[in-house]
């Protein structure tokens, strides 16, 4: 009873002293939101309207059906028609276009001639994005093989499931959500500790009967609250402005969303017993922040990575995290059918805890 | 284990690598006292007062605090201390009242007497005017008065304050002492460490630190009359020729100036003092001067419990 009531006022205290600190109130609320914006935005690996000329040597009814096809696709964005190929060149070179598409005067008959390509792409080899789409848009001119059945391409469109728009938000947010929590419960945990260290707080707590666990959980408690206040502006953000889905079920999230948070804050509390300043404290979280990004299935496919990348991605909650809102959000997927990523994320927490008490004593030395 | 003493220190020892912060500290701190602990920084009265509550593990030795004993589990003691760090540790972004109110619900004091003991503890501390002003806006005077309060505010039977009056204005120290004084009174007992010979006179006892080891303790009396040194006390026109003229000399322990006074330090059992020094003024192209045999205050006794063998023998 005691022990609750000295809890609660660690808490108390905490809430009342974030309240009086209006820039943390504000990143509460500002990280999500403009994270969001930013990525959602921004990030878009659906590339389309590259700026691309046009030599039309050829110019016949076919050529003209081609580049109407190639249009269609919406991957280039036709800003003009030149005479030679040396044109081409030259809007290259000056950075004007990314793509320049050469038809030959006997286009024609190059598209029955199996030997020689019917059409020559000019490509902006400085950006890999680009040359990336425009190794797909080779494969177009085959579709004119037979020269007669021209609208084949067509036939064998790709369509990707679950997302077949091939919207770039509906991949990237269920993952932003895991970057954005990982960012800020780690770091207001991790700082919220240290902080009070350095300001020598920390020296009359542990000298009152509250005891190292009371202390950790009832500062870490306003935290958790924050996080599922940010998950939910996420989501908010997600469905009015981007049109994410929700598949699964709500509850779901939130409760994957609770063993992922309990896991961010037990690192924060490891970080806050080995760092003695503050920007320590924050050079670790971007340490740990940092292969969150990057290996966890967030940027790159988590398949494509080399096994050793693997290796460490599957360390990082954010990882499991990922495929979780990935399958609630987008699959359909219950929880029950993803619990070893639960259980990952509840090893993790279970180590990290144990870690940051046996590293946290109320002592000095 | 119930005794007159609230703490009882045996051969206390703290060492942090090759420094050796404390060295086999003995101490004994009777009930309802004020004990100081005196010494130079760096001496190991921090390193001490940490040990006593549990902060800090001791390399070896052993302690008794209120019967609990160290090193070990302290958990049973903090309720029982009241503890003043030497920088400000209370919470700046809360008002005087929020952080009372904290502690107040940190040991748990009974819903009901909270109220009352924080409004008796602002009056008491004249802080009722700054109840709703962020602690860390305040001056040194308040803050150190809002630490007090914080301090006592769960009756503690002992408090450990670590140089509490570092910060603030001599006014405010000597309040300050008035209310340890009013705390003593009524059976706290109090340790407390400075490095102001004014505040030391003030205690019931002392002890003295240098270097980590206690070189003396007891009432300021019974060091002031236990140095083993004639003070001699020196006032020349021209001070700075009178300390040239004593500094090396023979027989002569230290020499310290104050002011236009210059207080001397001869071992005891030199039969003529004052003639000692004459001569070595004399000696020294004939320097006028006052010279008169006085009694040692207690900055005297720090200067001879500091020295080294050899100095002491002169």
């Amino acid at each position: 009873m005691k022990s609750l009531s000295r809890l609660l006022a660690i808490t108390k205290k905490e809430i009342r002293q974030l309240r009086r600190d209006r820039l943390t109130f504000g990143m509460i609320v500002g990280i999500p939101v403009l994270q969001m914006l930013l990525f959602g935005y921004a990030i878009n690996t659906d590339v389309r309207n590259l700026r691309t000329a046009i030599a039309d040597q050829s110019n016949t009814h076919l050529s003209r059906q081609f580049v109407a096809e190639l249009r269609e696709t919406q991957v280039v964005d036709i800003i003009e028609f030149v005479d030679t190929p040396a044109v081409l060149d030259e809007r290259l070179r000056l950075g004007e276009i990314s793509i320049g598409v050469v038809i030959p005067h006997d286009f024609e008959r190059r598209v029955i001639d199996p030997e020689r390509p019917a059409v020559h792409l000019l490509v902006d080899g400085s950006d890999p994005t680009i040359s990336s789409v425009a190794m797909q848009l080779r494969n177009m001119p085959i579709a004119f093989d037979t020269g007669k059945n021209v609208r084949r391409a067509h036939n064998i469109e790709v369509r990707p499931s679950y997302n077949p728009e091939r919207r770039t938000p509906v991949n990237i947010i269920p993952g932003l959500m895991g970057v954005i929590l990982t960012l800020t419960m780690m770091l207001f945990t991790a700082v919220a500790i240290v902080r009070e260290r350095e300001r020598g707080n920390l020296e009359l707590l542990i000298n009152t009967p509250v005891s190292s666990a009371e202390l950790m959980i009832g500062k870490v408690i306003p935290y958790v609250v924050i996080g599922m206040i940010q998950l939910a502006l996420i989501l908010i953000v997600g469905d009015v402005l981007f049109e994410v889905p929700m598949r699964g079920s709500v509850l779901d999230l939130y409760l994957a969303s609770g063993a992922f948070i309990a896991a961010n804050l037990a690192l924060g509390l490891v970080i806050s017993t080995v760092a003695t300043t503050q920007f320590q404290a924050m050079q670790m979280t971007f340490f740990v922040l940092l292969p969150s990004i990057l290996l966890s299935g967030f940027v790159f496919p988590f398949d494509g990575m080399p096994r050793f990348a693997q290796l460490l991605g599957e360390i990082l909650p954010v990882t499991h995290y990922i495929r979780l809102t990935r399958g609630i959000m987008l699959r359909e997927a219950g929880l029950i059918e993803l619990y070893p990523e639960l259980i990952a994320l509840g090893l993790f927490t279970l180590v990290a805890m144990t870690g940051a008490a046996l590293r946290f004593t109320k002592r000095l030395d | 284990m119930t005794n007159d003493y609230a703490i009882e220190a045996n051969g206390l020892s703290k060492h942090f690598g090759d420094l050796k912060a404390v060295s086999n500290l003995d101490l004994k701190v009777p009930r309802g006292q004020i004990y100081g602990f005196l010494g130079p920084n760096g001496s190991g009265k921090s390193t001490t007062i940490r040990m006593l509550c549990g902060l800090l593990t001791p390399t070896e030795g052993t302690a008794n605090v209120l019967g609990t004993l160290i090193p070990g589990s302290a958990r049973n003691l903090k309720p029982k201390i009241g503890y003043m760090t030497q920088k400000f540790s209370l919470f700046g972004d809360m008002t005087v009242m929020e952080n009372l109110q904290f502690i107040a619900e940190i040991y748990s004091v009974r819903k009901a007497d909270r109220r009352p003991r924080i409004d008796e503890l602002l009056g008491k501390y004249d802080l009722f005017g700054q109840r709703r002003q962020l602690a860390g806006t305040m001056s040194g005077g308040q803050k150190q008065r809002l630490a007090l309060a914080c301090a006592v505010l769960h009756h503690p039977e002992l408090l450990l304050l670590d140089e509490p009056t570092s910060a603030v204005d001599p006014q405010s120290r000597r309040d300050f002492w008035a209310n340890l004084f009013r705390l003593a009174e009524g059976g706290t007992t109090i340790m407390v460490s400075t490095h102001y010979m004014d505040e030391a006179e003030r205690c019931h006892r002392l002890a003295i630190l240098d270097r980590g080891i206690k070189v003396a303790d007891g009432t300021p009396q019974e060091l002031q009359s236990g140095t083993g040194m004639h003070i001699v006390e020196v006032t020349a026109d021209d001070p700075y020729r009178a300390q040239e003229a004593l500094d090396c000399a023979e027989h002569i322990a230290s020499v310290t100036q104050l002011g236009v006074r210059l207080r001397v330090l001869i071992p005891e059992h030199f039969a003529e003092p004052v003639d000692l020094v004459r001569q070595h003024l004399d000696k020294h192209g004939g320097v006028t001067a006052d010279v008169r045999l006085t009694t040692a205050s207690l900055e005297d006794v720090f200067v001879a419990v500091t020295m080294s063998p050899e100095e002491r023998v002169a």
